[in-house]
């Protein structure tokens, strides 16, 4: 046996993916946060997939109640937080069970010991103790009595064993964070900052984060620890950011940008009530939120707000968009800008509250009475959010009308570094609020005429109450071309059918072309994407350029209007691939608009799409075409060698 | 937004040139009539006064007036007026509903405007009946109701308005009729100066499809004897020479309606609209519960609380001041950060 000092130096390593699980009560999304913290200080790039149950407290030690947190670290610009975890962190035996089947052959397994006592096991649904049975022969497992090692680093505190022991996630994270060479003082002053109203804990935390790091320095548990060098990101300065954060905030640079304030009518809905708590703290913004009684007055008062000269927003996940139908409708016929954000997660119904999907597309598209159309913008990973909530908010003013921006669970809980921009360069977005009359009686009066539109962009005039001289009434029911007074004209009501079709249509024309990510120019297939899969298509194309073969990638970022150059783009390739965690929706859409045979690839299991799977669709896509770069019998997906996975 | 002074206006300067729709004879008219009348008594600006509906025929209302006004969706009125008013508490937002809008589809959303004592006033014309779709039965329509959708009589209960808003602990309750221009102008002022949700139930004949609901209570002949008017501090008598009073029973905590001269007019009730405890405005409310029972009308209840708007701005205005004025750069720095050279 060596002396530490002669242990072996730490392996380099491309980049790793860590999966911390436990039960929902062990703190298993801070330790997963604070290790991605650790790593954005020390310079790697990376990205997150947090994983939790639907209910707040599932029984304990049941495999309904495990919680979870991913992170992928690297020291190149990575697209996923990894389509497996190499390392696993089981506190429990059903964390162990519920995860254990994700790790590939030789991945490394840290399991708490003293978790897997016989009941415990039972609850898990263990018959037979997994780390004996030979289950676990093809992996590195390492045993290590947290629980105990915790109480017992925790001793001089003076708390008791059954508060001492609820630091054990402390103790994985100092673990971890020896293994991976985290630096420890980011973490030692988040618990002291954290925790600083209950000074026993303080101590508790950083007793256990100590204790675990020092065991991995002083013990012969690992041969040796891991490296994974800094990325080479560009120049700037850089915080973590998930989806929801960079949304909220980029809602609050929206309104400064537009010179409005910020008005938010939500209601407590997961996963998008983050939204409603990170803009509840900025008032210094001059924003207000309003939780409403439920989801139709959210959106209501919202619409109520716009019309009163705010950047009004809505928050909301599929349940609720359900609700808001009527007025997003109503916001479509008075023509005034509202953001809808829908942050998707399973359905139908209550669903997957919790787990990730992209279904709600066509909900968004076609989901109220009448032609009713609505932009959509769909972020395509978390930093991202912000860059959407500004174009959005752009396209709501800008052409009066209500849009909608989809997230999803990843998007908005997944968390990646965000290379932060300069606020004097964003975008202004201009109001341009009404301030004069636009038309003349035949008595000589002049008066506002509320559906007078811009000839550029088919946009209303936005005149808001407190204006003199331009007070008008606007309504549900079908206006005058102009005039705006209620008609039941047949003719009119076609015209004014068609032109809120045009002015959404018209959107288009001002949009940048969608960019095709094709390299070596040489493609046949092409896969397009929109929103949170981002991330495993760029991956996929990346392995498959790796191996040898070509791929085009495109991710919508519009997806109501298209951009007007995608019907050429889609017609160019010989096959064209849609992956989507839905049943198909924006092929539906493709097929319907372009007339092009896309392939749908689908997935519905709450889960984003992992690289392999899309990588494995187009190689087989490739292998189909005439004359195919690909031997027949495929071949089988590359891996990236210098990762370990 | 002007620091001159209100401009001088009458009726015609508040009506728009819209042609009213409404059927011949009903009694939206004398309401609109009323409000019109009323607004360039107000005090107040064409421009920073809003009416909001929702769905019916009385949602119509804001199309007649030459204000900034929104027709919204049904029974939504009170959220939509919310949002406005929160965010925009130099307007006076007014809403106009009915009994099918406010208090079936939109039930709702009126309670918890009137629990956050959002600074609206709500004026719910109250027919009994479904008028613009043509004569179904309304949560305030009385049990056994025959109606198009009831061929057998209704089996609903009805609500009664002001015990509902009483519930929701609404600030300022008050009701009127289409018969009197006079009261409901002194009841729509009241609602109006009134900081915070002001509701108010205004009794309205629909001459279509329940033609003559109110005759008992409104029509002139029966006025005296069935509508107990409140005047807060006087004791609450009516009928002829005040010969009826309202009378509290302290063994079985209800009100009643007994002869003066019996109970003797110490014995009347005193009506005050300020209790802070809203139980007494209750029994008022439920001292009838058709039409052919004595009924109140004027102000139940009319306490002073904090308007919800206030208290959101309120807020904002802390916080900026503890604060300082938000800085999006300090923001997107809140956070850990780090740099890259």
């Amino acid at each position: 046996m060596s002396s530490t000092a002669e242990r072996t130096p730490p392996r380099k390593l491309a980049g790793v993916v860590v999966r911390f699980a436990g039960d929902s009560g062990d703190g298993m999304q801070v330790t997963g946060d604070r290790f991605t913290t650790g790593s954005a200080l020390f310079g790697n790039d990376l990205a997150t997939f947090p994983s939790f149950p639907a209910e707040i407290r599932a029984p304990a030690g049941t495999l309904a109640g495990v919680s979870a947190f991913q992170v992928h670290i690297a020291d190149h610009d990575i697209l996923t937080p990894g389509d497996a975890p190499s390392v696993l962190v089981a506190m429990n035996p059903a964390a162990l069970r519920a995860n254990v089947a994700d790790l590939p052959v030789g991945g490394t397994v840290i399991l708490n010991a003293d978790a897997f006592d016989e009941r415990s096991l039972e609850k898990a649904g263990y018959e037979k103790d997994p780390r004996t049975d030979g289950s676990l022969s093809t992996y590195q497992v390492h045993e290590i009595p947290m629980t105990s090692l915790t109480i017992e680093a925790c001793k001089e505190t003076g708390a008791k064993p059954r508060d001492a022991e609820r630091s054990k996630n402390f103790f994985a994270l100092g673990l971890v964070s020896w293994l991976f060479g985290r630096p420890v003082e980011p973490t030692l002053a988040w618990i002291a900052e954290r925790y600083a109203k209950a000074p026993v804990v303080v101590a508790a935390n950083t007793l256990a984060f100590k204790a675990g790091y020092h065991l991995g320095e002083t013990t012969e548990l690992f041969e040796s620890a891991y490296e994974v060098p800094p990325s080479v990101l560009p120049p700037g300065t850089y915080t973590n950011v998930t989806g929801n954060t960079a949304l909220a905030w980029g809602l609050v640079a929206a309104a400064e940008r537009a010179g409005l304030p910020l008005f938010l009518g939500s209601y407590p809905i997961t996963p998008a009530s983050d939204l409603l708590h990170e803009l509840a703290r900025q008032k210094q913004f001059g924003v207000r939120t309003f939780q409403a009684e439920d989801e139709i007055s959210a959106a209501g008062a919202a619409l109520g707000a716009a019309f009163g000269g705010s950047l009004a927003v809505t928050t909301t996940s599929g349940p609720g968009v359900d609700l808001k139908a009527e007025t997003i409708g109503l916001a479509v016929s008075l023509e005034l800008p509202l953001l809808v954000i829908d942050v998707q997660r399973g359905g139908p119904s209550t669903g997957l509250p919790t787990k990730t999907e992209q279904s709600d597309l066509l909900h968004a598209m076609f989901g109220r009475h009448g032609e009713a159309p609505v932009p959509i913008v769909a972020p395509r990973t978390p930093a991202e959010c912000f860059d959407a909530a500004l174009e959005a908010a752009r396209l709501a003013v800008t052409y009066r009308t209500p849009v909608f921006v989809l997230t999803d669970a990843s998007l908005a809980n997944g968390a990646e570094p965000w290379r932060l921009p300069d606020v004097d360069r964003l975008p202004v977005i201009e109001a341009n609020l009404t301030t004069e009359p636009n038309h003349v009686r035949a008595d000589g009066t002049a008066e506002l005429w509320p559906y007078l539109r811009d000839a550029s962009t088919l946009a209303r005039p936005w005149a808001v109450p407190g204006t003199p001289g331009l007070e008008h009434r606007i309504g549900g029911l079908e206006k005058a071309d102009g005039s705006g007074n209620v008609s039941y004209d047949p003719v009119n009501h076609e015209r004014m059918v068609r032109l809120r079709a045009a002015k959404i249509a018209g959107i288009a024309s001002a949009l940048a072309p969608v960019e095709v990510d094709d390299p070596s120019g040489d493609a046949r297939v092409l896969v397009l994407g929109w929103g949170s899969t981002y991330g495993a298509l760029a991956g996929a194309a990346r392995r498959i350029r790796a191996g040898g073969l070509s791929v085009a990638h495109a991710q919508l970022l519009h997806l109501n209007p298209f951009p007007s150059n995608l019907g050429e783009v889609v017609r160019r390739y010989e096959r064209v691939l849609v992956p989507e965690t839905n049943l198909g929706q924006l092929v539906r859409l493709v097929r319907g608009d372009f007339l092009v045979d896309a392939v749908s690839l689908t997935k519905v299991q709450g889960t984003p799409f992992k690289v392999g799977e899309v990588e494995q669709a187009v190689l087989d896509l490739l292998a189909g075409l005439d004359d195919s770069p690909v031997p027949a019998a495929g071949v089988p997906p590359v891996v990236d060698p210098e990762e370990l996975q | 937004m002007t620091d001159t002074a209100v401009p001088v206006t009458s009726r015609k300067d508040w009506a728009s040139d819209q042609e009213v729709r409404w059927c011949p004879g009903c009694g939206d008219y004398s309401i609109l009539a009323a409000v019109q009348l009323l607004l360039p008594e107000l005090g107040v600006r064409r421009e920073n006064t809003v009416f909001v509906s929702g769905i019916g025929c009385a949602a119509r209302f804001p199309y007649y007036l030459s204000t900034y006004g929104m027709h919204s969706i049904h029974g939504r009125a009170p959220a939509i007026a919310t949002g406005l008013a929160v965010s925009r508490p130099d307007l006076d937002v007014w809403v106009v509903t009915g009994d099918g809008d406010a208090l079936s589809i939109g039930g709702n959303h009126l309670i918890h405007a009137l629990r956050r004592n959002v600074n609206l006033t709500i004026l719910l014309f109250n027919n009994q009946i479904y008028g613009l779709t043509k004569g179904q039965f309304s949560p305030t329509s009385e049990s056994g109701k025959v109606t198009k959708s009831t061929p057998f009589g209704s089996i609903d209960r009805p609500f009664n308005p002001l015990s509902l808003a009483l519930g929701a602990e609404a600030t300022f309750v008050a009701r009127t009729h289409d018969m009197d221009r006079k009261h409901m102008m002194a009841t729509f002022r009241r609602a109006h100066d009134h900081k915070g949700a002001a509701f108010v139930e205004v009794l309205q004949n629909c001459n279509v499809f329940n033609d003559g609901a109110f005759e008992g209570l409104t029509g002139r002949s029966q006025r005296e004897e069935a509508l107990i008017p409140l005047e807060h501090g006087q004791p609450i008598r009516f009928g002829h020479d005040g010969h009826l009073g309202v009378v509290l029973d302290g063994r079985t905590g209800s009100l009643t309606v007994a002869e003066v001269a019996e109970v003797g007019e110490d014995a009347v009730l005193v009506h005050d609209e300020t209790r802070d405890d809203p139980g007494l405005a209750f029994l008022l409310a439920r001292l009838s519960s058709s039409v052919d029972q004595p009924t109140p009308v004027g102000v139940l209840r009319a306490v002073e609380r904090p308007d919800y708007g206030s208290l959101v701005n309120g807020q904002v205005e802390e916080v900026t001041a503890r604060r300082g004025r938000g800085d999006l750069a300090a923001l997107l720095r809140s956070g850990t950060t780090w740099t890259v050279d």
